[in-house]
């Protein structure tokens, strides 16, 4: 794709954009503390797969539209899972009056 | 007509059969119906007799048994031997039963002797008239069989039930013989029927090693039924027995079977010259041997048993000498007196309680008729003219002195001295003279038993007449018994004659002198016969020399035997038992540390590992995401790798 001249897209510039998201959203997941941030890091990882997505869309099957409706699907999933993500958030919250990760560990032996 | 000669040993068996039945509650009435039946046998034998002169020798035949080319047959055969021999048993045994009533009455067991008399008399007429050697053999056995049951019918006493093994034992070891020489006769001629054997023997379709060696055999059995020579030992011993037991079977009929099997095996014996030696051999050795015992021995009964052996001894030996006709006549007429003297005997023995003459004396006085029958016994045994036994012994002495047979007719002619002798010692001493302690009690017996004492004297005396001299053709018993055979006639001499009715005259003298008037004669004689009185007293020291050189060896062995299987056996079947235990132990350890052990292992290690992974549930939400993402990307790489290669 050929926007200005001297410089032009790749599509592996997409996926490293990509990858670099991801791997900052599973760092966020696996090491914040706050069930809060948590969540917003699944979100950034879920975006990530949708930039995945629509790259692979852009340049390898022009003519489709496939991933560019499977980008909306997850768009729409990922709301609904943010809310209830966030209800279970505050449930929790009620019960334990935390929302720190490391002290909602009753579920050992 | 003629089938009803088989019924004859069949009475006596079923007499058998109902005795035992009736048990001992009804004994008498067994007694009774038992003797009943062998009158009826009398009848019968008697009858059989009749046919056999009329209408000649019959027999029935029939297969037992088949198996490849051999065939056992089973038959009867009556001819004028068996007659004569049906006659013989039946009279005698029939006499005896009805004795017995009078004699065993009040005994404990009175009922079990007839049932075994019954059996013995089954057995024996069964014998004479079987039809071929398997059969003979079978009532064989079951005759020594009731003579053991009859011996140690008194079985309390130690000594007759010895008596009795005895008796078994030393006939048994004849017997042995007597199988084997059936069974060459068998493997050589593939019959056992008198009939056929006899044909092939004067067909001379026997080698005559096997003839002679099969003769030789058979009268092993003899030796030993009959009581000759070196197995005379268990006669006087069976005396143990009641007296009727003694006068049936080891005077009259058991003990006579060994010279009917030789008289029934005539012509094979004849075919056998050196068979025929032996015989006569044995006999007439027997004769003398068992004689001059006789003459020391002071109970009654066994001064009859030697005389028996003695008297069959003669029969033997007149077999042996080809004198067939005067052997089994001979047989016929000793049945009877000696029958007569037994019974007798017992009469004295149940008047005055004891069987040593020597506590006897003047019983004469006080038993008329047991005293005047039992002297014709006696006469009639010591060949005094005109008695039955005269005749017989007379005709024997006069075949052999007929033959040139010189050597064995002395020795016969000394021995009818020493029976004469030793008869008329004991008549004299028992009958005659004054009467001693035992005696004052005596009184005659009952007429069961003095009744049978009355016939048998008077066929005592009578039945010789059918074998006299003068008789002769179709009356004689010669002409009756001979069966077609080729048998040696007699020259009738006197010389023979004279001289054994001197030598039975003089033996009855001495004896008179030495016993009846007690003159002084006989010291010249005791001086004489003093060192020899030991040795004959102990009779010949015979059961002594069996004993240390035969029975002592034989248990000896037997303990050696005993031992090795005692400890030697024994102990290795007690090894491997102890072994066995050992190995059980052994595996029960290794259930109980192995396997056992292994089973605890797993359920340890089970507890352990349980308790080891527990630690991952660590409830940090952190540690599961890290997990989770790790394993994923692992398998990531994993699928890129292979994809690439």
């Amino acid at each position: 794709m050929q926007l200005q001249a001297g410089l032009e897209l790749k599509l592996v510039y997409f996926l490293a954009v990509s990858a670099l998201l991801f791997g900052i959203g599973i760092y966020g997941v696996l090491t914040r503390r706050h069930l809060v941030h948590i969540l917003l890091s699944v979100e950034l990882v879920l975006n990530a797969v949708l930039i995945n997505l629509v790259a692979f869309n852009a340049f390898i099957t022009p003519g489709k539209m496939t991933g560019q409706m499977f980008a909306i699907f997850i768009i729409v999933v990922a709301a609904c899972e943010v809310g209830v993500g966030l209800a279970i958030i505050l449930s929790v919250y009620r019960r334990r009056k935390t929302v720190d990760v490391d002290n909602i560990n009753i579920l050992k032996w | 007509m003629t089938q009803i000669v088989w019924f004859i040993p069949v009475i006596p068996f079923a007499g058998f059969v109902i005795s035992l039945l009736l048990g001992k509650k009804y004994a008498n009435i067994a007694s009774r119906i038992s003797t009943i039946f062998l009158g009826i046998c009398v009848l019968l034998s008697f009858y059989a007799v009749y046919l056999v002169y009329s209408k000649g020798t019959f027999s029935v035949e029939t297969t037992w048994y088949l198996t490849g080319k051999f065939s056992i047959d089973m038959g009867l055969l009556a001819d004028g031997l068996s007659a004569m021999m049906l006659v013989v048993v039946s009279v005698v045994s029939f006499l005896v039963h009805l004795y017995s009533i009078g004699y065993m009455h009040g005994d404990t067991r009175f009922g079990l002797f007839f049932v075994y008399l019954q059996l013995f008399s089954a057995s024996m007429l069964g014998m004479v008239l079987a039809s071929n050697y398997l059969q003979m053999y079978i009532f064989w056995e079951l005759v020594g069989l009731c003579s053991y049951l009859l011996i140690g019918f008194w079985y309390e006493k130690q000594s007759a039930s010895d008596a009795a093994k005895k008796a078994f034992l030393t006939t048994r070891i004849g017997d042995v013989g007597m199988m084997i020489g059936i069974l060459l006769i068998f493997l050589n001629t593939g019959t056992l029927a008198f009939g056929k054997i006899f044909g092939f023997v004067e067909e001379g379709a026997i080698s005559p090693a096997i003839v002679t060696a099969s003769s030789i055999l058979l009268f092993c059995g003899a030796v030993g039924k009959s009581s000759q020579f070196p197995l005379h030992v268990w006669l006087p011993d069976a005396m143990e027995g009641p007296t009727p037991v003694s006068a049936l079977i080891h005077a009259a009929t058991m003990v006579a079977a060994g010279v009917y099997l030789v008289g029934r095996s005539f012509p094979l014996f004849a075919a056998s010259p050196q068979a025929m030696l032996t015989v006569a051999i044995v006999g007439v050795f027997t004769a003398v041997f068992a004689a001059s015992i006789a003459v020391v021995q002071t109970d009654i009964k066994k001064i009859l048993a030697y005389s028996t052996i003695s008297q069959l001894g003669y029969m033997i030996f007149a077999l042996g000498l080809g004198a067939y006709v005067a052997g089994m006549f001979h047989l016929m007429t000793h049945a009877f007196f000696k029958a007569l003297l037994f019974l007798g005997s017992g009469s004295v023995i149940h008047a005055t309680g004891t069987q040593e003459i020597g506590e006897m004396g003047g019983l004469a006085k006080k038993m008329k008729t047991t005293t005047w029958t039992f002297v014709t016994g006696a006469l009639s045994l010591s060949g005094f003219p005109l008695l039955a036994g005269f005749w017989s012994k007379d005709e024997i002495l006069g075949f052999a002195f007929d033959k040139g047979r010189y050597v064995f007719f002395a020795i016969g002619a000394f021995t009818a001295f020493l029976t004469a002798f030793y008869m008329f010692r004991l008549v004299f001493v028992v009958f005659a003279g004054k009467q001693s302690h035992a005696s004052e009690h005596a009184h005659e017996s009952p007429k069961t038993m003095t009744i049978p004492l009355v016939i048998l004297a008077v066929l005592a005396i009578v039945a010789g007449y059918v074998g006299a001299p003068f008789v002769s053709g179709s009356y004689s018993i010669g002409e009756f018994i001979r069966n077609g055979m080729h048998i040696e006639h007699l020259e009738f001499n006197y010389i023979p004659m004279v001289i054994s009715v001197v030598v039975a005259l003089s033996g009855i003298l001495l004896a008179y002198l030495m016993y009846g008037r007690k003159s002084v004669p006989t010291d010249w004689l005791y001086r004489f016969v003093k060192p020899y009185y030991r040795v004959l007293k102990n009779k010949y020291y015979m059961d002594e020399i069996y004993s240390r050189a035969i029975i002592r060896p034989g248990i000896k062995f037997a303990n050696l035997v005993n031992w090795f299987d005692k400890n030697v056996i024994d102990g290795f079947i007690n090894l491997i038992g102890r072994l066995t235990v050992l190995i059980s132990k052994g595996v029960h350890l290794f259930d109980l540390g192995v396997v056992d052990g292994f089973v605890n292992w797993t359920a340890t290690e089970t507890y352990n590992s349980g308790k080891r992974l527990r630690k991952l549930q660590t409830g940090n939400v952190s540690a599961y995401a890290i997990v989770m993402f790790a394993v994923f990307a692992v398998y990531i790489i994993y699928l890129i790798i292979r994809s690439r290669f």
